[in-house]
C-alpha cells in the first residue's frame, strides 16, 4: 500500500503516456475512476495483491485472479508509465502541486485552520464533514489544493449538506451519505446515522454549497496543509 | 399356440414403449414448438420468450390485485464474480442459466435446486471490453448452446449436460468472443461476435443444429466489391469492428432475422476511418436460410460515440397511420426512438427521448443531422447511452413500449489516431463522464458496490413507456440511479423490472403506477422472465449474485 504520491520518483512524461495506456487498455474494466472492480481502487492504491511496482507489473503483463484480470503485452515504457499513472493517483499534473512541511501543516489543521471543528481525524473532531483520517490516500494534491482555494468544485455531491423535514415535524439537517429512489440516508447535527424514507418526508431540500468558503490561508500555509493531509493514509 | 401368445405379448410391450416415447416425443423442443412460443406461455423458450423480441407473457394468474402478496420461493447464490447478465430458459419442468464466465446450469425451475452444472474454461487470452458476461443459452431438440468468451459454440446435451460438440467461431487471438444468447431458426444456431473495442471484423453465422457445420456467414463490414463497402476508406474496413453481442428476433411470415449492429472501430476516433462505415449501428435484416441482407438501416452513421445498435429489434404488428402494417420498434442508445417497416426498413418515424446534442435531429430518411460537440464540451447521451442492451418489452395490450432510458448523462469524448495491433483494444481515445464536481465519480459499467457514492447528478434512470405512434412517452418511471434493467409485461398488464439499486419493481403497465416491489439489494441488469409450473405462475429475476423467483403464496 506505499502509494508514494510525493517522491516524485514518476516523471509527469511518464504519467502522461501511462494516461494514455490507461484510457486506451485500462478503463473499459477499471473505470476512469479506477474503482468499478469490487475490492480495487487504482486511484487510492487499493490493489487485491499486488503492492510493489514489480507486483503491479507482474499483473498487468501476467493477469491475475484466475483470468479476469487478464494479461496484456505492452511495451517497456507503456507498462513504466501506466503504473506511474496509477501511482500518482491518475493525477497528471499532481507532480506539479507545490507540497509544504506537513509538521508546520497540523499545527495549521489544529490552530488557525479550525479544521477539527467539522473534520475527523483518528476518531478526533467532529463528524459532521467527511472524516480526513485517509484523505491522502483518497485525494490528489491537486484537488486537495482545489478544494482548500475552491471548495465549491470539488465538494462531492453525495456529501452535500441536507434539510430534511418529517412528517411528524422533526427537522433533520445532515450530511448527505447514499440516496436511493425511495430513500435517503445522512449523518446528522447531531452525528448520528439516519435512514429516511423519502415517502414519510414532508420536505427534502439539498444545499449546492459547501460548509467553508475558500481558504483565507496563505499560498505558503496552503501548501503545507497539503503535506499533512498527504501523510493521512488510513490505518495501516 | 406358445409363438402366437409370445408374439402377441411382444406386441404389447412394443405398443407400451412407443406410447411412452411418442410422449416423450412431445416433450422435444422442436423448432414448432419455439414457433408457436404464445401456445404455450408456461415455457419461456426463447431469449425474449417469443421470436417477435416483444418479451410479453400471456400468463395471468399474477394480476393488479394480487401482485402485493408475490412471495420469494427460492434464491440460487451465484458464486462468480461481477454482474450477471443471464437469462433464463425455461422447458418442461427444467430452467437453465448460465454464469460466468461460461458455465451452464440445470435446475428445477420450483426449488432452486440444480441438476447438473457443465464448466467451460474460456483460453487465457480470452478478451472482452465490458466484463466476463454471458447472456444465456438457446434450446433446440435434445441440445442446449452456449457462445462463450473465447468465441466457441458448444452443444450440451440437454438432459445429461455433457459436450456433443465445440467449435471455433471466431479467432480469440484477435479477440474475437460471444456474449449473447444464440438464435434458433428452423434447424439452425446462429451468432454473432463482440470484440467491437478490439478491431474485430463483425459477422452472424449460421451452424446446422445438430452437427455444427457452418451454414452461412454475413460480415457486417462489407469486402471489396460488395455493396457498402464504399462507405469505408482504404483498410479500415478490415478492423471496422461491428460487432453482433445481442440476440435477434425473426419474422417467420418474410424469413427474416434481425439483427442490431455494434459500433465502428476505433470507437472515438471517427476522422480516422472517414465514411458511414456501414454496418455499423445499422439493424440488417438477413434470410433465415441463406444470411444474404435484405435490407439494412444505419441509426448512427460513422459514430465516435460508441453508440452500438445493439438492442433487441422488437417485431410489431399494428396499424400505422391508417394501414396495417409490419413494424420494428426501437429505443437506440443514440437517444432517438424510431418506427421502421420490418418488410423494406423503411423509416417511419423518429424522436429524441432525452437530452441529444450530437445531432440536431433526423431527416426525411431517418439519417441524423450531426452536431459534434467541440474538443472539451460534453455529448449528450453520455459513452454508455441512452439506453443499451437489456430488453425492453412491448405490450399488444397496452400498445406501449417499455425501455431502460438514461436521462442527463453525458459523455466529453478526446478522439486520439491509434493504429490496430492484433488482439489489443482499438479505442482512439478516451472519454470521461460529465460530473457536477472535480473527482467526483461517474456513471461505470456497472455496480459492484452496495454504496452508491454517484448521485442523480451524473445521469439517472427513467423507466419509460413509449407511444409507437407519436414516439413520446405517455409515461415515465423515474429513479435516482441509472438502470440496465430488462422489462417484462404480462396479459393482466403488470410490467416487472429493476434496476441498479437493486429493487425489484410491478407496475401498472398502464399507468406507471408502482404496484409492488421488493428490494434484493444487488444491481439488477437483465430482465425478469416469468412461467408457470403445476399451475402455479413464477417470476424469475437476476440481482447482485442471487436469482430470485417469486409466485402468490399457495
Amino acid at each position: 500500500m506505499a502509494q508514494e504520491i510525493s517522491d516524485h520518483q514518476y516523471t509527469s512524461e511518464s504519467i502522461q503516456a501511462g494516461s494514455r495506456v490507461y484510457v486506451q487498455q485500462c478503463a473499459l474494466c477499471h473505470g476512469p475512476q479506477g474503482d468499478t472492480i469490487d475490492g480495487i481502487n487504482l486511484r487510492q492504491g487499493q490493489f487485491r495483491t499486488a503492492s510493489s511496482d514489480e507486483d503491479l507489473a507482474r499483473v498487468i503483463s501476467e493477469g491475475a485472479a484466475g483470468g479476469r484480470m487478464p494479461s496484456f503485452e505492452l511495451r517497456p515504457e507503456e507498462l513504466s508509465g501506466v503504473i506511474a499513472f496509477i501511482r500518482a493517483g491518475f493525477d497528471p499534473e499532481g507532480v506539479a502541486i507545490r507540497i509544504g512541511d506537513p509538521a508546520r501543516g497540523k499545527a495549521i489543521y489544529d490552530g488557525k485552520g479550525d479544521c477539527a471543528t467539522c473534520h475527523r481525524i483518528n476518531g478526533v473532531g467532529s463528524r459532521i464533514a467527511p472524516d480526513l483520517s485517509d484523505i491522502g490516500l483518497i485525494r490528489t494534491p491537486s484537488v486537495l489544493q482545489t478544494s482548500l482555494t475552491n471548495p465549491i468544485a470539488t465538494l462531492q455531491p453525495i456529501n452535500r449538506q441536507i434539510r430534511l423535514v418529517t412528517r411528524t415535524e422533526e427537522v433533520i439537517i445532515g450530511r448527505r451519505l447514499n440516496e436511493d429512489t425511495y430513500s435517503v440516508q445522512v449523518i446528522d447535527s447531531n452525528e448520528q446515522l439516519r435512514s429516511l424514507i423519502k415517502a414519510d418526508l414532508v420536505s427534502y431540500e439539498l444545499s449546492s454549497t459547501p460548509v467553508h468558503e475558500p481558504t483565507s490561508l496563505a499560498n505558503e500555509e496552503v501548501a503545507d496543509l497539503i503535506g499533512y493531509l498527504l501523510t493521512l493514509r488510513g490505518l495501516e | 399356440m406358445n409363438i402366437l401368445k409370445t408374439i402377441s405379448a411382444c406386441a404389447l410391450f412394443v405398443t407400451a414403449f412407443i406410447t411412452s416415447f411418442d410422449s416423450l416425443a412431445q416433450q422435444e423442443v422442436t423448432y414448432e414448438r419455439l414457433l408457436n412460443s404464445q401456445d404455450e406461455p408456461e415455457n419461456w423458450m426463447t431469449y425474449n420468450g417469443d421470436y417477435s423480441g416483444q418479451r410479453h407473457s400471456q400468463l395471468s394468474q399474477i394480476n393488479r390485485n394480487n401482485v402485493d402478496e408475490l412471495e420469494l420461493k427460492w434464491l440460487l447464490q451465484n458464486q462468480v464474480f461481477g454482474a450477471w447478465q443471464s437469462n433464463p430458459i425455461v422447458v418442461d419442468g427444467v430452467m437453465y442459466i448460465t454464469q460466468r464466465p461460461n458455465d451452464v446450469i440445470a435446475m428445477d425451475p420450483v426449488t432452486g435446486r440444480v441438476f447438473w452444472m457443465y464448466k467451460h474454461t474460456p483460453a487465457e487470452n480470452a478478451r472482452v471490453c465490458c466484463g466476463a458476461n454471458n447472456r444465456g443459452i438457446a434450446i433446440l431438440g435434445d441440445k442446449v448452446y452456449m457462445g462463450t468468451l473465447d468465441a466457441r459454440l458448444i452443444a450440451i446435451d440437454r438432459i445429461s449436460g455433457e459436450p456433443l460438440w465445440n467449435i471455433e467461431v471466431g479467432d480469440v487471438n484477435l479477440a474475437y468472443s460471444i456474449t449473447m444468447a444464440p438464435l434458433i431458426v428452423k434447424d439452425k444456431v446462429m451468432v454473432g461476435v463482440g470484440g467491437g473495442e478490439f478491431g474485430i471484423r463483425g459477422y452472424v453465422v449460421a451452424y446446422d443444429a445438430d452437427t455444427g457445420e457452418e451454414a452461412w456467414k454475413f460480415y457486417t463490414i462489407p469486402a471489396p466489391g460488395e455493396p457498402g463497402h464504399d462507405s469505408w476508406d482504404d483498410e479500415d474496413w478490415e478492423h471496422g469492428g461491428a460487432p453482433v453481442w445481442i440476440t435477434g428476433s425473426f419474422d417467420p411470415d418474410l424469413n427474416l432475422t434481425y439483427w442490431g449492429v455494434g459500433n465502428p472501430g476505433p470507437d472515438w476516433n471517427p476522422h480516422q476511418r472517414p465514411g458511414d462505415n456501414l454496418y455499423s449501428d445499422s439493424v440488417i435484416a438477413l434470410d433465415a436460410d441463406t444470411g444474404e441482407l435484405a435490407w439494412h438501416f444505419q441509426f448512427t452513421p460513422n459514430d465516435g460515440y460508441d453508440y452500438d445498435s445493439v438492442q433487441v429489434p422488437v417485431l410489431v404488428d399494428r396499424e400505422w397511420q391508417g394501414q396495417q402494417r409490419k413494424l420494428m420498434l426501437w429505443a437506440n442508445r443514440n437517444g432517438y426512438f424510431y418506427v421502421l417497416d420490418r418488410e423494406d426498413g423503411e423509416f417511419l418515424l423518429g424522436e429524441p427521448y432525452v437530452k441529444v446534442n450530437w445531432s440536431s435531429g433526423l431527416d426525411e430518411n431517418g439519417r441524423p443531422i450531426p452536431t459534434p460537440q467541440p474538443e472539451g464540451m460534453p455529448t449528450w447521451p453520455g459513452n454508455q447511452g441512452a439506453t443499451n442492451w437489456y430488453p425492453p418489452s412491448y405490450s399488444p395490450r397496452t400498445d406501449l413500449f417499455y425501455f431502460s432510458a438514461w436521462e442527463d448523462y453525458a459523455t466529453i469524448y478526446r478522439a486520439e489516431e491509434q493504429e490496430y495491433e492484433p488482439g489489443r483494444a482499438f479505442l482512439g481515445g478516451g472519454f470521461t463522464v460529465l460530473t457536477p464536481a472535480i473527482g467526483a465519480p461517474g456513471v461505470g459499467i456497472g455496480r459492484t458496490t452496495p454504496i452508491n457514492t454517484w448521485t442523480d447528478e451524473v445521469g439517472h434512470a427513467a423507466l419509460m413507456a413509449m407511444d409507437p405512434d407519436t414516439g413520446k412517452a405517455v409515461w415515465k418511471y423515474e429513479q435516482f440511479d441509472v438502470s440496465d434493467g430488462g422489462m417484462l409485461t404480462t396479459a393482466t398488464d403488470l410490467l416487472f423490472a429493476g434496476g441498479r439499486e437493486g429493487h425489484f419493481h410491478a407496475l401498472d403497465a398502464r399507468t406507471g403506477e408502482l404496484l409492488w416491489k421488493a428490494s434484493l439489494g444487488g444491481q439488477i441488469a437483465m430482465a425478469p422472465v416469468t412461467y408457470m409450473v403445476d399451475g402455479v405462475q413464477y417470476v424469475t429475476v437476476i440481482s447482485g449474485n442471487a436469482m430470485a423467483t417469486f409466485a402468490l403464496p399457495e
